[in-house]
């Protein structure tokens, strides 16, 4: 059996529990230690992307147990391809904080890496309960390290967020209970199976429990009523770990797109299509609103923070018009979004660091040293977020776009999200020219010297924008690959009968 | 029994909600422990209620539902039970750091009404 599944959950982990035991070391071993599981972890997820690539579904049964009895890890396009996005912007948030972020926390190297295992197993397993298990690895992580640096505005939020979760964990715990209590299964293969043949007379208890489900996963992926924490959140915590957060958001985008095709697809019986009719509404409302919130953003974390929330209620709409060449297309955007608004969260400490008095306020005038490179790094990333051309947020637009079409609502479609455009082209601009145009030139050269971003600061941006370049430039062969993944999608039947089908090994071999 | 225990559940809910309603930090905990009370009970009664089964497997007795109470489900609850024991703790110690910080157990940081 191929063990790389449940080595790309394990790494993390081991990694994060030998940096617990290693915290009375001088910190340069430690971040040692914890660089290089990151790198281990990104040529692991490589691998499994690329033996995912061309369709293949590996089945991981953990503990020997048949699927129906234990917990499987499941590797397919969809989940190889979030794993290698969170492999890689948790090594690159890592060489962020190796300039001294990390030095504010006693366990932030450990936190990182259990973080990373939570996201990871969140996309690899394939079973609900597990799912909840990894939800919860990830944000109790999440919690860790939003109080990182400490202070009484993040204390605060923390209360907010983690009571936000703790209550959303509430209810996908009574929606998974429901589901066993009907169906007595909680492997989603299997789940997807049952819910097809179940009776008329169990329809409503499995559309509920569907829908509470989904307000769930609306919760971590920020969709209209439920964003509210997200910009407050994301722009109380340290620039590296809102990087990593980025992604956090696209768990739930993540859970909507695996549970509501494989589940509730199109031939689920009594549960077909559950949320479609719901996330396409909700996410033009969310578009329109975090557009308005954008523009009245008052720092340029909060903009970040409402221009994420804009990403996904575009990633919403373009996963409820159900098309493969609109999922296609919405995983195209989902992987530009993150790079670009990670990359925005880099630039928007290193602005914060450069003013001394006014942090990232886009009321407060000051001075801002280092703006030439600082500027020209935003206008790259702005310019991608804003879906100008050449960028690849341009592209990744123009696919949604075109994959939605005009026929019945689209019309509509085109309107928010051309008009959501336009909107956040004004905010960033007016952002762009009140931080880089406005006030006097950078203060003296002693001054600047310290306030220089650090090596690994810039390394870490540069290759943040470097992908986003790539992303461009390489749009075949990727959008392929988001097409390709777009189909196993939709098409669940070849995976359940993989999962379903799976062989516990007969017998170990007898250990020497 | 089904009634008391789906009544017991839906008290123990509403009367969370309401405490996470009053915005207060302690009022707060103690509303998300309740629900999670909730939750719990819920999930363990997933696995159908019945005296007199033991969710362990009996010599004699057949391998059936029929015969054994559900065992995953209690297995579900004992997950939740730990999971959500450490999360209360977490929130404790934030609610104290915020108490302390702010000097209101709003959880706002501020009485309502006050201008910040």
């Amino acid at each position: 059996m191929n063990h790389l599944p449940v080595l790309a959950v394990a790494l993390p982990l081991l990694v994060g529990a030998v940096l617990v035991l290693l915290h009375a070391v001088p910190i340069n071993a430690r971040r040692v230690v914890a660089l290089l599981g990151a790198l281990a972890q990104l040529a692991l997820s490589i691998a499994l992307l690329r033996t995912a690539a061309d369709g293949t579904v590996s089945v991981y049964l953990l503990g020997n147990w048949p699927a129906f009895a234990g917990i499987v890890l499941v590797v397919d396009r969809l989940a190889a391809l979030m794993v290698l996005l969170t492999a890689t912007l948790g090594l690159i948030g890592l060489l962020y904080a190796l300039a001294g972020q990390d030095r504010r926390t006693p366990h932030f190297h450990a936190l990182f890496a259990f973080q990373v295992a939570g996201l990871s197993g969140a996309f690899l397993t394939g079973d609900l309960f597990n799912l909840f298990v990894f939800f919860e690895v990830l944000l109790i992580s999440s919690y860790g390290l939003l109080l990182h640096g400490g202070g009484a505005n993040r204390v605060r939020r923390s209360l907010h967020y983690v009571t936000f979760n703790l209550l959303g964990s509430a209810l996908f715990l009574i929606a998974v209970a429901v589901l066993y209590g009907v169906l007595g299964t909680l492997n989603m293969a299997d789940l997807a199976r049952k819910i097809a043949q179940a009776p008329a007379a169990d329809a409503a208890v499995i559309q509920s429990a569907g829908l509470l489900l989904l307000g769930v996963f609306a919760l971590k992926a920020a969709l209209l009523p439920l964003y509210l924490w997200l910009p407050n959140t994301y722009a109380a915590a340290s620039a590296p770990v809102a990087m990593l957060f980025t992604v956090m958001t696209k768990v739930g985008v993540y859970a909507v797109l695996r549970v509501y095709t494989l589940l509730f697809g199109a031939d689920a019986g009594v549960g077909a299509n559950l949320a479609w009719p719901w996330l396409l509404p909700l996410g033009l409302a969310t578009i329109g609103l975090a557009t308005f919130g954008a523009l009245a953003a008052q720092s340029l974390r909060r903009l970040v923070g409402y221009l994420i929330v804009a990403s996904a209620g575009t990633l919403f709409v373009a996963i409820a018009t159900a098309s493969e060449a609109s999922i296609a297309a919405a995983l195209y955007y989902l992987l530009h979004s993150t790079l670009a608004t990670a990359a925005l969260f880099l630039l928007a400490d290193l602005v914060r660091r450069g003013r001394q008095q006014a942090g990232d306020s886009l009321r407060r005038v000051d001075a801002l040293a280092h703006r030439t490179a600082l500027g020209l790094a935003f206008v790259l990333a702005a310019v991608s977020v804003a879906a100008l051309p050449p960028m690849a947020g341009f592209l990744a637009k123009a696919m949604v776009l075109d994959a939605i079409g005009v026929q019945g609502h689209g019309a509509w479609i085109w309107t928010v999200i051309l008009g959501s455009s336009l909107g956040v082209i004004v905010a960033l601009a007016r952002a762009g020219s009140h931080l880089f145009w406005r006030g006097d030139s950078a203060p003296g050269p002693a001054g600047a010297a310290a306030l220089r971003p650090r090596l690994p600061e810039r390394a870490a941006l540069g290759l943040l924008l470097l992908l986003g370049v790539a992303l461009t430039v390489f749009a075949q062969p990727v959008s392929e690959f988001t097409r390709a993944t777009a189909a196993q999608l939709l098409a669940p039947q070849a995976l359940i009968a993989h999962v379903l089908g799976a062989q516990p090994r007969a017998q170990l071999e007898p250990t020497p | 029994m089904e009634l008391l225990l789906a009544s017991a559940i839906g008290v123990l809910m509403a009367a969370g909600v309401y405490l996470v309603l009053r915005a207060r930090s302690f009022d707060l905990i103690l509303g998300l422990t309740l629900i999670s009370y909730a939750v719990n009970l819920c999930i363990f009664a997933m696995g159908r209620l019945a005296p007199g089964k033991p969710p362990v497997i009996r010599d004699g007795a057949a391998l059936t539902l029929a015969q054994h109470a559900d065992p995953l489900p209690q297995a579900l609850v004992l997950t939740a039970i730990v999971i959500s024991f450490a999360m209360t703790a977490l929130l404790l110690v934030i609610a104290l750091r915020a108490r302390s910080g702010s000097g209101s157990d709003h959880v706002d940081g501020r009485e309502p009404g006050d201008q910040a």
